[in-house]
């Protein structure tokens, strides 16, 4: 009995676990996510800045996953960093990226004291989302704007790196 | 040496194509304009509405937007704390409501009530106030002197997500300042809010 008791409590602890694998990086400062995410090479990061409660950032994303589809072999990277509350990181993002069978890499960005790291983003970010940030070697290009479909994110991008 | 080095990196801002024009709206040291629009309490309201203030907490935000939802309460203790002051606080709505039907002027009505906002929460009708002064998001904070004088632009603290963690009340700090006849710093903050809602082009 004990056994079989014991045998229970595995099946169940594995089966939570395995429930709980989908683990996405946190970063609690913008330098740890920058050196984490970006490396100098010939490599464009396509950075979205976005959360669950953002709803034109909701909107543009099915055109990032799009993008990241379509390019990923050709040296295109897109990172969607999540500004989502820290209480709702379990009950919002981790369900959404799993509905919505969410393709790109998505980190979340936990350091709150916003006025410290926007700036390091952008001058001109005034810290509305989406916005949108491309990143290649020293090359750099932000945007606080939204993309109404997959042609004009292309543009964007293409209007900083070009199609290889 | 320095001199030289100074001009150079100026001119390496001026040339350089990756710098954006800063945005268009009031810096601190502009004068902002006045406005003319319905509160929910039905009538107009206007700076010059309050000719004794001593100041002008003009807030830009909404009933949909959780940044701006998680400042309700605290937006609501600065007006009963500078109120008595002199420092008149203003929320103005940006959003459209043909965009965001839950900023519309009649749930507008609901949420000052449910909130009990004791100031007025006006409907920038046409959006042509948060242009003029260059809001790009809820909540965006602009602390204006008696005489109209932008002095502070940004956020009202630096954690929105729970007030009880604050570190630095940069909307509070700025208010002291401005009371004791000096130059709040900072003078501008950033902070992650929600773009305003507009109709796509």
């Amino acid at each position: 009995m004990k056994v079989f008791t014991a045998i229970i409590s595995l099946v169940f602890i594995l089966s939570a676990s395995k429930a709980q694998t989908q683990v996405l990086p946190e970063y609690d400062t913008y330098d740890s996510l920058s050196a984490a995410v970006f490396r100098n090479n010939d490599t464009t990061y396509v950075i979205n800045f976005w959360a669950t409660w953002c709803a034109p950032c909701v909107k543009e994303l099915p055109y990032f996953e799009a993008f990241n589809k379509k390019y990923k072999e050709q040296k295109f990277k897109v990172v969607l960093v999540s500004l989502d509350f820290k209480r709702q990181i379990k009950s919002h993002l981790l369900p959404f990226i799993t509905k919505n069978k969410i393709a790109s890499e998505v980190v979340i960005m936990n350091d709150k004291k916003y006025d410290t790291w926007l700036p390091k983003v952008d001058a001109s970010w005034s810290g509305s989302i989406p916005a949108t940030y491309l990143v290649q070697g020293d090359k750099k290009l932000f945007a606080e704007r939204e993309f109404a479909n997959l042609e004009e994110l292309e543009d964007f991008i293409f209007s900083f790196s070009k199609y290889k | 040496m320095n001199v030289l080095f100074q001009i150079l990196f100026t001119i390496s801002i001026l040339t350089n194509g990756d710098i954006k024009v800063p945005n268009s709206g009031f810096q601190p040291g502009d004068k902002a304009s006045d406005f003319d629009l319905k509160s929910v309490d039905g009538k107009n309201y206007s700076l010059a509405s309050f000719k004794d203030a001593k100041g002008f907490i003009v807030v830009f935000t909404c009933n949909s937007c959780p940044f701006a939802v998680m400042y309700e309460d605290r937006i609501v203790e600065l007006s009963k704390k500078y109120g008595k002051k002199g420092y008149q606080v203003i929320a103005i709505n940006p959003n459209d409501p043909e965009v965001k039907p839950d900023d519309s002027y009649e749930k507008m009505k609901v949420r000052a009530k449910d909130k009990g906002f004791d100031f007025p929460y006006l409907f920038d009708d046409g959006q042509k106030v948060y242009p003029a002064y260059g809001a790009t998001k809820t909540p965006h904070v602009f602390l204006l002197d008696k005489n109209h004088i932008v002095k502070y632009i940004g956020a009202i603290d630096d954690n929105a997500e729970d007030a009880s963690q604050v570190e630095e009340k940069y909307l509070e700090n700025a208010i002291a300042a401005l009371d004791k006849g000096k130059e709040p710093v900072p003078a501008v903050t950033k902070a992650i809010g929600c773009s305003i809602k507009v109709k796509s082009k």
